[in-house]
Parts: structure tokens; C-alpha cells; sequence
């Protein structure tokens, strides 16, 4: 079992605080794992035929894999998931995995925009993929301690 | 193709209750790469104050987007399946979601609308436990492209 983290008290946190960035690999089998866990079976997160049928350079990940390892980076920060009562992202642009045996990188970071009333702080959050930003508009509502 | 408006402002009735079960939980954080141990052991959840294993934020769409499968798979919504993109998701909890809470869905058609010749929808999906508690609101917006359009203009 990982250490305890103790959750970041609300008078040791400024706006700008930032968060340590995140680094999670995606490649095709994430996304069947993902799929599965989820129930989220659309074929354009699997299948290359319909994907690039549907527009699409390649196989695209799920936003909501994304979305996920965002608000993870809240979660490991904070050492609690209840601790997260809102979150949010826009989905900027398709992460493309391809066929192979390394897939992509996200890189999320998280820095503390706002602080609200006590003990809630804003976290606003980007994932960038290959040097774009794949998730935008993302931030997340935190109880500190 | 446009969206049949009359869809807007539509409630559905209460999905029939789903059991959250504590391996779907870990399995769930597992996709996401979270070790987070109040996610897998109910013991650690405890130290942390909570009475059961804690679901990782965005667990709710485990629920909510099955539940808006009854707008977006309807046919006579005239939706383009083929061609959907989910475009922005939000969650608002009153309370973290736990294994072996039993949850219904409320889903509601927000928003039925036309933006540079691509049809945008927007759902709400209020999850409560069976008692009636308020756990979360969650609400996605979905896009179907025009032809010839890039994924995401926007």
C-alpha cells in the first residue's frame, strides 16, 4: 500500500501553488482497459477501420481517460477522492494512440487559480499530448484541509 | 442533419437502480493508473473518514453515460452516432460516490442546438441514491460533426 498523503492545508496553499505534473502512458491496450472498466465500447476507441471512417486520423482515446488522469492529479495531491466536489474539461483535440508498442504521453498539470471559501481551492488543470493541448477549460473544486 | 427540438427540455424517468460494486471501483482505477488506497481498501477509506471505498471522481460516467443512452441512441432524436464527439463533461458532487451504493439516473435534455453547422446536445444526468440523497450531477455535451468538418472546430 502506497504512504498516506496528507492533505494540503488551505492556509499553506496560494494562488500559483502548483502541483506536481503527472505522467501517464496511453497506448491501444489502456484504452480496451478503459472500455472495459467504463462500459464506454464506442468502436472509434478501438477499431482503426471506423475511426478513420468517421473522420478520424486513427484510433482515438476515450476524453473521459483523459479527463480521468486530470482529476487524478488532484486526487494524489490531496490523498482523498471525496475530496474532489467538482470537476470539469473540454475535450480540445482527439488524443490519437497508435498502433504500436508505446503509445502517447499525457503530461497534466494542475495549479491552484483560485482560493474560495474555506477550505475549497480551485485547481485549474491542462493535459498536453505531444506538445498539444488535448484537454482545456479543465479545473476542479478541492476540500483542503 | 438538425436535431429534433422537440427533445428539449425532456426529463427521463429514473434509471432502474445500479448496485456500485467495490471490484468495479478498483477495476476502474486501475484504467485510470489511480493506486490510490481509499479507492481499493476499505480500511484505508476508513482512516480517511469515509464508510466505504471511495469511487474516483469521474466514476460517475460509469453511470451517467449509460443512463443518456436513452436520448442519444433514440432514433427519432436524428442524431449521427457515427459521427458524435463528446466535447465537454462536468461533475458536481454532493458527495463522493462508495461501493454498494445503489444509484438511479435523472436525465434531462438541457440543450438542443446549432453551432457552425454542427448539432450540439446537452445533457444533465442527476444521480441520487434509491433514498432520495443527491450524490451528483453530472453534464456532457455532445457534438456531431457536419461532413468535412474537423473533429473539433470550434
Amino acid at each position: 500500500m502506497t504512504e498516506r498523503v496528507v492533505r494540503p492545508r488551505y492556509d499553506d496553499v496560494d494562488v500559483g501553488t502548483r502541483l506536481p505534473v503527472l505522467t501517464h502512458s496511453v497506448g491501444r491496450f489502456d484504452l480496451v482497459r478503459y472500455a472495459g472498466a467504463s462500459g464506454d465500447f464506442n468502436v472509434i476507441h478501438w477499431n482503426d477501420r471506423v475511426a478513420t471512417a468517421a473522420g478520424l486520423p486513427s484510433v482515438i482515446a476515450h476524453g473521459m481517460l483523459t479527463l480521468g488522469v486530470a482529476v487524478r492529479l488532484v486526487c494524489d495531491w490531496c490523498g482523498d477522492p471525496a475530496a474532489v466536489v467538482e470537476c470539469e474539461g473540454r475535450f480540445a483535440k482527439p488524443v490519437v494512440v497508435p498502433d504500436d508498442d508505446t503509445g502517447v504521453e499525457l503530461v497534466v498539470e494542475g495549479v491552484v487559480a483560485r482560493k474560495l471559501a474555506r477550505p475549497q481551492v480551485r485547481v485549474d488543470l491542462s493535459v498536453r499530448c505531444g506538445g498539444e493541448k488535448v484537454l482545456s477549460r479543465s479545473r476542479a473544486v478541492v476540500v483542503l484541509g | 442533419m438538425p436535431l429534433n427540438q422537440t427533445f428539449r427540455g425532456r426529463v427521463y424517468p429514473a434509471t432502474a437502480p445500479y448496485e456500485v460494486g467495490l471490484e468495479k471501483i478498483r477495476e476502474f482505477a486501475d484504467a485510470l493508473g489511480d493506486k490510490n488506497p481509499v479507492s481499493r481498501d476499505v480500511e484505508a477509506a476508513k482512516a480517511h473518514g469515509h464508510p466505504e471505498v471511495v469511487a474516483p471522481p469521474t466514476f460517475a460516467i460509469v453511470l451517467t453515460m449509460r443512463a443518456e443512452g436513452q436520448v442519444v441512441f433514440d432514433p427519432t432524436l436524428g442524431l449521427d452516432i457515427g459521427r458524435v464527439l463528446h466535447r465537454d463533461q462536468k461533475f458536481r458532487y454532493s458527495r463522493s460516490i462508495r461501493a454498494h451504493d445503489v444509484l438511479t439516473v435523472t436525465v434531462s435534455v438541457d440543450g438542443i442546438d446549432e453551432v457552425g453547422g454542427n448539432d450540439v446536445l446537452t445533457l444533465s444526468s442527476e444521480v441520487r441514491t434509491v433514498e432520495g440523497e443527491h450524490v451528483c450531477t453530472a453534464t456532457s455535451t455532445l457534438v456531431s460533426r457536419a461532413a468535412g468538418r474537423e473533429p473539433h472546430d470550434d
